[in-house]
């Protein structure tokens, strides 16, 4: 009973990532009709938006200490971060400790106006054009894109850690009554589950709960319709992709400590993502969601040592198979809504 | 002529003139030249030129024809791969059996593959076959490398150890890729006053190969087989309403372009006897969707000049680096000579793939036709020009008369 718990548990943290890159997705795609290959590299931007404001926080100056030496009997150089000498050096060691939870307010407009930017510049332009060119067009801006963070920031992995408070593990079993070290989880995997969840929720209630949304669900819907009703639709759908854009990107901030990124984890996730919001039916936000937790929660279940040991290497295949399995015996997916993709 | 009409036949023979002659067309600088870093005609380009010009051919019979876009062809292209060095290992170090052998186990993969993948269409279908070959990938990568059931090798790559039983060897043969004792890199350099001009084996069989490729597709594209295909980008429903089936159609030609793929994976462990997982990476089934695209899908000629030029330029801006870009802006005062090196460095080097990724995406935008599209409207405006001109020298007589 405890290793299931605790191979749900490690499923939840990617299943998190999926969902919320699916849900992207399927936002995008159940407003504007465009297939956006280029959404994993907008939750690549969002890892690298915390790298940069980690780096930024971390700028410092140089200056001697007269009382310390080096191993050559000169006086020591040290570094000062800025927000060290600005705020004093305790609040300032702890600004750049909590970078990566600060990137969430720097990400947000970022994100939301590289979004902005990507529809009005590019994808306008594609509505009319083939699904063929709409994938062609967003898969070479992801490469653009993820060639330019390779140029500023290299191939390597950069780690960005959690804050001090949030390392280490919670001993999960206990509360349940286990045995103490049945379950182990680190704290951070836990904050981003809830993360995930609160920014679902929050995406779920401002569409459902608000007249903004209730706009967009129309759209959505029937596009002409609304249009004809005299609401100018368009400038909704690009804000909505903004969102989109941004959820991603918050995805990709929070995923930092977990992993640490580097130029071509959003082609990684991307891959999986499509996988998931096809698994959960085209079009659908819940089916996005759900799937994205049920393929996360799978691929940590096959990658116990019970189940490699049967079937070598079922971990890095499972999630394929329900797809190919998924698709063919139910087409639309989990909740796919009918009529949408059916040509 | 052999079944081709006179516009075809005019085509096949620059194709088969281009193939031929490319050992000079591709060296047109001499050897000591400061032009000689943009000379193509090294064997193992042309090799590759040749190469990817077959596996964009077959692709194009799928995408250009039917509109189904695979973004899983590599997984073809990585099983003929696998395929041939198997042949290598346990028959013979000679090409023939390899390159059959790699082409049937190809086109039964594709089968399977094609048979699932193509019960849906539009995006699904591009998902799908991108599920099945990133599968293959993760499967040759680790899964079937394992010490009982070894038939990858994993992360190093498939290749032929002295240890293995190659039973038809004999001594006497060379020991590489060979065809009937013709070593693949068997290779003749002529050289004239400066110029020096390569002549390989390896590249003439795949040049050959890629010219009757070539060929199969033209006919194929005349056929009332191609027909049926372009029947089914147009309009597949429409199709399906006249009681036609269009699945066999579509599966076919699945598999056709699988063969395809297949023969230019054997070429490739042809002439370099090994075989990796990365072959079947989404990234390879990427770049062959680029070169049709950027050559111009649909278009006989269009993946061939794409293969040539994304294997061209690829090959080319990674070899330029910093100090050839000052000597190319050695004739601007200093200043403007570091800041035009400093824009361009991004772009070169291993900064190809940004380049590749901006072509990509341009030629998309503006020139959904591709590279033959752009020859087109070129050759039109001039013919544009040209009429123009003769309307007015009418009009400029009329008065006369």
């Amino acid at each position: 009973m405890d290793a299931f718990i605790l191979q749900v548990l490690n499923g939840l943290d990617k299943g998190s990532a999926f969902a919320l890159i699916a849900l992207g997705l399927t936002l995008i795609f159940g407003t504007l009709g465009v297939v956006n290959f280029a959404h994993g590299a907008l939750f690549m931007m969002g890892a690298f938006c915390a790298v940069f404001l980690q780096k930024l926080l971390s700028l410092g100056f140089e200056t001697t200490d007269e009382t310390k030496t080096d191993f050559l009997g000169k006086p020591l150089k040290v570094e000062t971060p800025y927000v060290e000498s600005w705020f004093g050096p305790e609040i300032g060691a702890s600004i750049i400790d909590w970078s990566v939870p600060l990137a969430i307010i720097f990400a947000i407009p970022v994100m939301i106006g590289f979004g902005f930017i990507m529809e009005r510049g590019l994808i306008k332009h594609f509505y009319k054009r083939p699904h063929a060119d709409q994938i062609l067009v967003t898969f070479g801006l992801a490469i653009v894109l993820q060639e330019v963070i390779k140029y500023f920031y290299g191939a390597n992995p950069i780690p960005t850690p959690a804050p001090d408070m949030f390392k280490g593990s919670l001993d999960f079993g206990v509360l349940f009554g286990f045995d103490a070290n049945a379950i182990i989880y680190p704290y951070w995997r836990l904050i981003y589950f809830a993360f995930a969840m609160s920014i679902i929720a929050g995406v779920f209630a401002f569409l459902q709960f608000t007249t903004f949304g209730m706009v967009v669900r129309a759209g959505m819907a029937d596009r002409e319709t609304v249009g004809l009703l005299g609401i100018d639709i368009d400038k909704r759908f690009t804000i909505m992709f903004g969102i989109a854009a941004a959820v991603a990107g918050l995805a990709g901030v929070m995923y930092t400590p977990i992993n640490p990124p580097n130029y071509h984890m959003g082609m990684d996730f991307l891959v999986l993502s499509f996988v998931v919001v096809v698994v959960g039916g085209m079009g659908s936000l819940p089916g996005a969601v759900l799937a994205g937790f049920l393929l996360g929660i799978l691929e940590s279940f096959a990658s116990t040592t019970w189940a490699t040991t049967t079937i070598p290497g079922i971990n890095q295949i499972i999630i394929y198979l329900v797809a190919i399995i998924v698709l063919l015996t139910r087409p639309r997916g989990l909740m796919g809504r009918k009529g949408v993709m059916e040509e | 002529m052999l079944g081709l009409n006179s516009k075809d036949a005019t085509l096949f023979f620059i194709v088969i003139a281009l193939a031929v002659l490319a050992p000079f067309l591709l060296n047109p600088f001499p050897e000591d030249s400061a032009l000689a870093q943009f000379n193509a005609g090294y064997p193992d380009l042309m090799q590759r030129f040749a190469i990817y010009g077959i596996f964009a051919i077959g692709f194009n019979i799928l995408f250009g024809l039917t509109g189904y876009l695979s973004f899983g062809h590599a997984a073809f292209l990585g099983v003929g791969s696998y395929a041939a060095v198997w042949i290598f290992k346990l028959l013979t170090y000679n090409v023939v059996p390899a390159i059959l052998l790699s082409v049937i186990v190809a086109s039964i993969f594709a089968l399977l593959i094609g048979y699932i993948s193509l019960r849906r269409s539009g995006i699904y279908f591009s998902i799908l076959t991108l599920a099945f070959a990133q599968m293959s990938f993760a499967l040759a990568y680790s899964v079937l490398s394992n010490p009982n059931f070894n038939l990858t090798n994993g992360e190093t790559g498939l290749q032929v150890y002295s240890g293995d039983p190659q039973i038809l060897h004999r001594a006497s043969l060379p020991d590489l890729p060979h065809l009937f004792g013709l070593s693949m890199r068997a290779n003749y350099q002529l050289d004239i006053s400066g110029w020096s001009f390569n002549f390989n084996v390896g590249y003439y069989l795949c040049a050959i190969i890629m010219i009757a490729a070539f060929y199969f597709s033209t006919r194929l594209f005349r056929s009332p087989f191609g027909m049926m295909l372009r029947a089914v980008k147009s309009n597949q429903q429409r199709l399906n309403y006249t009681g036609l089936n269009s699945r066999p159609y579509t599966l076919a030609a699945f598999v056709i372009s699988g063969a395809y793929a297949g023969l230019a994976g054997g070429l490739l462990a042809a002439m370099d006897p090994l075989a990796g997982a990365e072959r079947m990476q989404w990234t390879a089934s990427g770049e062959v969707v680029l070169m049709t695209i950027l050559g111009g899908a649909g278009t006989l000629i269009g993946p061939v000049l794409g293969a040539g030029f994304i294997k061209y330029f690829e090959n080319i801006f990674s070899k330029i680096n910093d100090q050839i870009l000052h000597q190319w802006f050695a004739f601007l005062p200093d200043g403007l000579e570091d800041f035009m090196v400093f824009i361009i460095h991004p772009f070169i080097g291993k900064g190809w793939h940004l380049t590749l990724g901006i072509l990509f995406m341009l030629v998309v935008i503006f020139l959904p036709g591709g590279l033959v599209e752009g020859g087109q409207r070129i050759g039109r405006l001039f013919g544009r020009k040209k009429r123009a001109e003769d309307t007015t020298s009418a009009a400029a007589k009329t008065p006369a008369e």
